[in-house]
């Protein structure tokens, strides 16, 4: 049967890990990404979502040459986003190691964008990632790293990406994210029933339990960003207490 | 000489990096004459079978690999799409041909369940039917990672498939047939067990 994965996020800076905490990019983790991505080799994660939220353009090529050099050392698939807006992007993305690749605010202004990319490269490689403020029937999709406001509610966003051909949902609750109190979870289970393709819960989780808590919401991934960068063995602690808790993971 | 084919579908990184990291050293073909020096051929992807099809086409690959798989019999390997491309034809975004080298149709998954979702992404068992060349030394179940919407539906080359796997539906996850090799899931991407298949493979092709 299909496991359910860990899948730990590395937030990048104008190349550098970073802590996030309700998207605003606080203290540097890591100055070294390879150094994040040598733990989680050895420590069995399923893949590993690395997300560039440099605050200008320029900053890309750093991150171009993280992603190259993540890519030569990173044998568990890599999905790779932030300031993702054209199928070229998404092909050098994808030519420098990427195995699937992330669309957020350039999906919601040009949705075609989702279909053109599915068509290129095939749904498998193509995940929208929709971030979310407010709980229940106020949630609305953000964009932008939070900070401009759309009228579209995350369910409905969700499944017209996947009709426009997404081939994955990232979910993030902002007001979650970086908070440590576990994830959306009416969101997560809003979401995974209104679509047929895998969810990855993200934004919020810190405790163990919190990861099964996303499992049962749904989601077929479970992602947390701070939480793995200050544990000690901390993927391989999540899974075994995942495992012990019933949760069919690798 | 080892030469993995790029067409531009997708992530060739990964499969050079696992490839190298078996101790052998690669030649990246996008253009016919390679073809006729290799002496094991790996055709990775990720994508849309048509794009790639389309791909393999553009670059005026399809007769040298023929001649190269078919004609002078040289071991091949194909990964994701290089196993879909083996089929006659492909049914994503319309009707597409595939390179024909075995029968067997490309189709959607389609699951009677709404648990299980599709595209089918993440680590999944594989059943093993017989251990051939590929899956020699891997354990039983052994677990892959898979990144696919549609799968190699064989037909008539049932017996061609050595391993399944089950995601609402049983689908085929490797094949193999005289010098032909093929997976659905990544072996580049699966760690050990990827890697013992990739060995498996190379040691076979005499690389």
């Amino acid at each position: 049967m299909l496991k359910k994965r860990l899948v730990p996020v590395l937030v990048l800076r104008d190349g550098a890990v970073v802590r996030s905490v309700n998207f605003k990019h606080t203290n540097v983790i890591h100055w070294r990404p390879l150094t994040a991505v040598d733990f989680f080799n050895k420590w069995a994660v399923d893949e590993i979502v690395v997300l560039d939220v440099s605050r200008t353009k320029d900053e890309r090529q750093k991150f171009y040459e993280v992603v190259e050099r993540l890519s030569r050392k990173c044998f568990v698939p890599m999905t790779v986003g932030g300031w993702v807006d054209s199928t070229e992007e998404v092909r050098a993305l994808l030519r420098l190691g990427a195995d699937k690749v992330v669309l957020n605010t350039e999906a919601v202004r040009r949705p075609a964008l989702i279909s053109e990319c599915a068509v290129a490269f095939g749904s498998q490689c193509i995940v929208v990632s929709i971030d979310v403020v407010g709980a229940k029937n106020a949630a609305r999709v953000h964009i932008d790293r939070g900070a401009e406001a759309t009228t579209l509610a995350p369910v409905d966003w969700a499944r017209r990406a996947q009709t426009l051909g997404a081939g994955e949902i990232f979910l993030t609750s902002i007001d979650r994210e970086g908070t440590g109190t576990g994830y959306d979870l009416a969101l997560v289970r809003a979401v995974v029933d209104a679509v047929g393709v895998p969810v990855i819960a993200f934004g919020g989780a810190f405790e163990w339990q919190h990861l099964v808590d996303g499992i049962l919401a749904g989601a077929a991934a479970v992602a947390a960003a701070n939480v793995f960068h200050f544990t000690e063995h901390s993927t391989k602690k999540a899974k075994e207490f995942m495992r012990a808790a019933g949760v069919d993971v690798r | 000489m080892i030469v993995v084919v790029d067409y531009g579908a997708g992530n060739l990184r990964s499969v050079v990096n696992a490839l190298e990291s078996l101790g052998r050293g690669v030649s990246i073909a996008d253009s016919p004459e390679p073809l006729r020096q290799a002496t094991a051929i790996v055709l990775p992807g990720v994508g849309a079978f048509s794009d790639g099809m389309e791909g393999l086409r553009k670059r005026d690959l399809v007769e040298p690999l023929t001649e190269a798989v078919m004609g002078r019999r040289v071991p091949y390997l194909g990964i994701c799409l290089g196993l879909q491309f083996l089929a006659r034809e492909g049914l994503e975004n319309g009707r597409h041909e595939g390179l024909g080298w075995l029968p067997g149709v490309v189709r959607r998954i389609e699951p009677p369940d709404a648990r299980f979702k599709v595209p089918h992404i993440g680590w999944n068992d594989v059943q093993i039917r017989r251990r051939g060349v590929l899956l020699e030394g891997v354990e039983d179940p052994a677990v892959f990672y898979f990144l696919h919407g549609y799968h190699l539906d064989p037909g008539d080359a049932d017996d061609a498939v050595t391993s399944t796997c089950f995601h609402g539906v049983t689908m085929a996850a490797t094949l193999e047939h005289d010098n032909i090799f093929a997976a659905q899931f990544h072996p580049e991407k699966s760690q050990h067990a990827g890697l013992q298949l990739l060995e498996n493979f190379l040691k076979a092709a005499g690389a």
